[in-house]
């Protein structure tokens, strides 16, 4: 009796497979019959480039050209046409999937980061004290269900840039779950540790790195969670609104141009790129959170 | 090629006197002199009441004159300074990628721009607002627009009010009314009562040409059927899905359209109106004043490249080098059909019209005009402008022709012509009366 993970993995191999032959099954083309077409039938269709000629002269469907859905087959070729020139760069609009993808992750991670470094700062100072807290609460409650995208026209009117507007609405996005989290985080600390650190006439500063952040570190690494997901469902959007080269943007031109394979392939990129990003974050959270 | 031959030729041009009398004036003076005629010449026409009419009055008095309505100095210093280095050769270009724009592009990989003394690059943007933000914000320095654009923002019609320019126009015709393949018995607007149309933009020859056609067949476009405005590229997905029954649409998406067997040709636009502008570039006034020498290289990029475009023996060749992913992103196929001419109308029949798609820099004053009546007709725009003003100061139809006949190419006479549209003529010296002549319009 083979161990659990090994009998998970070869489950999950299981159905991936029965997903991909269902998959293939229900995209399966019909090959061209041109019995009952007359000559200038097959001429207009090979002039529509519906059709071409093999080198033996019959005609078969042309493969450019996307008949319904595409199957994994084709997807697969897509991807590899695009992965084997993943870092090429052919011009100002063509940039290999690999730059896409860095560009993304680029402002994703700038507007993230900044948005973690203003929500736990707020989050702290709400948590601290209840005057603010009462006074703050209201507003954090009005501007925490607005969606990120929401504030996009407005930000490219004052901004003026698509970049800095798309790195805003990832600031957006990310804001508003962490602070929420670290003042809970923060206020419901055990008022033993803040005794104690009272006690020891710990300095300000010294009272927040020692006592303050790592107890509400739980709750504030779950807020940059929460904050961490929001935002990388926003940076996709937002990139195909603002057309900024990166994965969002990416899936937009793919469909634009009706390239339907292109698309599949696009949105398991982005797909890869959030499980990838999200277990980092796992292991580094793992790294400042503590077992109590 | 020819081509660059006749370049070499040109490009001593603004140093040879052949367009000046006074061989032996300073330079500056001389291109004062050719700028001064050229504009009394766009202002008054033929060149024989010109003359009696500057003989009986004096020139610079005639000059005076035209000066109130014509930036006559904002040219001379234009031209004057572009004999100076380039201020600016690294530039990004923003367009659509559609084949109106097919000027713009094609002067990147063939070599337009590099040959004027620019290193521009072109950015593709996906919609027309993302195109006017742009360039507005000045992330990109110039920009594809389509001709009524840059009227519009000159006008501060749906976008802050910026004084644009449009040196040249990018393409005229090139545009199509397609119809889902279930309407395959339409005949004329009387059938599209409840259809639902697209259109690339509010501001754009696309609206105004589905809406004056529509109209001219007695259906108002704001009552009887509904148009809306989508992005060029994603018109034949939503006609595909039966979201809409047809789009007054640039190309190649009439020919997409086909190419998917979603749709079939309807009417070519230059059914409507023969020469009609479609698309064309467009600059803001700042840029061309604070980079006047880059501004007038990138002027002979555009025209040379719109010139090279129109020569049809060069269109199968452009098809190729504007297909790849960088640029439209389309198959090679549809590309040709569009710029050929040679076309599957998707209704079982293949024609050809050479001038489906047509190239010719030149900002008619008139085309101007036409537009800002539409503009009225429809109330996308409210308040009172002087038609013969704005279509001046915002079409460089005088600077255009300068900058063609400087390469070697045609000279206009000219700046304002009549225009017949659905058998119906008009006189851009009347525009309001024009305006007023239709029975179905939005003012009353």
């Amino acid at each position: 009796m083979l161990p659990d993970p090994y009998r998970a993995r070869i489950l999950t191999v299981v159905i991936v497979g029965i997903a991909l032959l269902v998959w293939h099954m229900a995209t399966l083309a019909p090959s061209f019959d041109a019995s009952g077409k007359s000559d200038d039938e097959l001429m207009l269709m090979e002039f529509n480039g519906d059709i071409v000629r093999t080198e033996d002269g019959a005609y078969v469907y042309n493969p450019d050209k996307a008949q319904g859905l595409p199957g994994p087959w084709k997807v697969g070729e897509k991807a590899y046409a695009e992965l084997s020139e993943a870092f090429h760069k052919k011009g100002t609009n063509d940039h290999g999937v690999a730059h896409l993808v860095f560009y993304t992750v680029l402002r994703f991670a700038a507007g993230f980061f900044a948005a973690s470094v203003v929500a736990i700062l707020l989050g702290v100072a709400v948590g601290l004290s209840p005057i603010l807290f009462k006074a703050l609460n209201p507003l954090i409650q009005l501007l925490k269900p607005i969606s990120p995208l929401a504030w996009m026209p407005l930000l490219l009117y004052s901004v003026q840039d698509p970049t800095w507007t798309a790195i805003l609405v990832v600031f957006m996005a990310a804001l508003w779950p962490t602070v929420a989290n670290t003042a809970f985080g923060v206020s419901s600390i055990r008022t033993d540790y803040l005794r104690v650190s009272s006690l020891l006439e710990l300095g300000w500063f010294e009272r927040l790195y020692k006592v303050v952040l790592p107890g509400a570190a739980p709750a504030i690494i779950a807020g940059l969670r929460i904050a961490f997901g929001s935002a990388l469902v926003a940076v996709v959007p937002a990139e195909m609104l603002l057309g900024e080269l990166g994965i969002g943007y990416l899936t937009w031109i793919e469909w634009n141009n009706l390239d339907i394979s292109g698309v599949v392939f696009a949105i398991l990129v982005v797909g890869v790129v959030g499980i990838t990003l999200d277990s980092l974050f796992t292991q580094v959270s793992r790294l400042v959170t503590y077992p109590e | 090629m020819s081509h660059d031959d006749k370049h070499v030729h040109t490009d001593a041009c603004w140093d040879a006197s052949e367009h000046s009398d006074g061989r032996d004036q300073a330079p500056e003076s001389r291109i004062d002199e050719f700028i001064e005629r050229s504009v009394l010449n766009a202002a008054l026409g033929g060149d024989l009441t010109r003359r009696r009419f500057v003989e009986a009055l004096g020139s610079s008095a005639v000059l005076a004159m035209v000066s109130q309505f014509f930036p006559v100095e904002d040219a001379k210093a234009m031209v004057k300074e572009a004999a100076g280095p380039i201020e600016k050769a690294d530039l990004s270009i923003g367009f659509i990628p559609i084949t109106c724009a097919t000027p713009i592009i094609m002067a990147e990989p063939l070599g337009f721009y590099k040959r004027h003394g620019l290193n521009a690059k072109v950015r593709k943007a996906a919609g027309w607002a993302m195109v006017r933000d742009w360039s507005i914000n000045k992330d990109v320095d110039a920009a594809h627009m389509l001709s009524p654009m840059p009227l519009s923002i000159s006008l501060g019609a749906g976008s802050k009010e910026v004084p644009y320019y449009m040196p040249a126009v990018e393409n005229i015709n090139g545009q199509a009314i397609t119809l889902a393949n279930k309407h395959k018995g339409v005949k004329g607007p009387q059938d599209m009562k409840g259809f639902r149309f697209c259109v690339p933009f509010e501001y754009s020859m696309h609206n105004y040409l589905l809406r004056y056609y529509l109209a001219e067949g007695g259906i108002h476009p704001d009552k009887d059927v509904q148009i809306r405005v989508v992005p060029p590229p994603e018109m034949v997905a939503n006609l595909k899905a039966g979201n809409v029954d047809g789009y007054l649409a640039p190309d190649p998406f009439n020919q997409r359209a086909v190419y998917e067997n979603a749709g079939f040709i309807f009417k070519l636009s230059k059914e409507i109106w023969e020469g009609h502008p479609c698309c064309a570039f467009a600059i803001s006034k700042e840029f061309a004043a604070t980079n006047p020498n880059t501004f007038i290289a990138l002027f002979r990029s555009i025209v040379d490249a719109t010139h090279y475009a129109q020569d049809k023996s060069n269109r199968k060749d452009i098809a190729k080098a504007i297909s790849p992913k960088n640029y439209l992103n389309q198959p090679v196929i549809v590309l040709e059909q569009v710029l050929t001419g040679r076309f599957a109308d998707g209704l079982g029949g293949i024609q050809n019209v050479p001038d489906r798609i047509d190239f010719d820099p030149f900002p008619w004053h008139s085309m101007a005009v036409w537009i800002l009546t539409q503009m009225k007709r429809w109330k996308h725009v409210e308040k009172e402008f002087d038609y013969q003003k704005v279509a001046k100061e915002v079409y460089l139809a005088t600077q255009c022709a300068e900058i063609s006949e400087e390469l070697g190419y045609k000279s206009y006479g000219d700046t304002a012509t009549t225009h017949v549209i659905m058998g119906k003529t008009f006189d851009p010296m009347k525009p309001e009366e024009y305006v007023k002549s239709f029975p179905i319009s939005n003012l009353s």
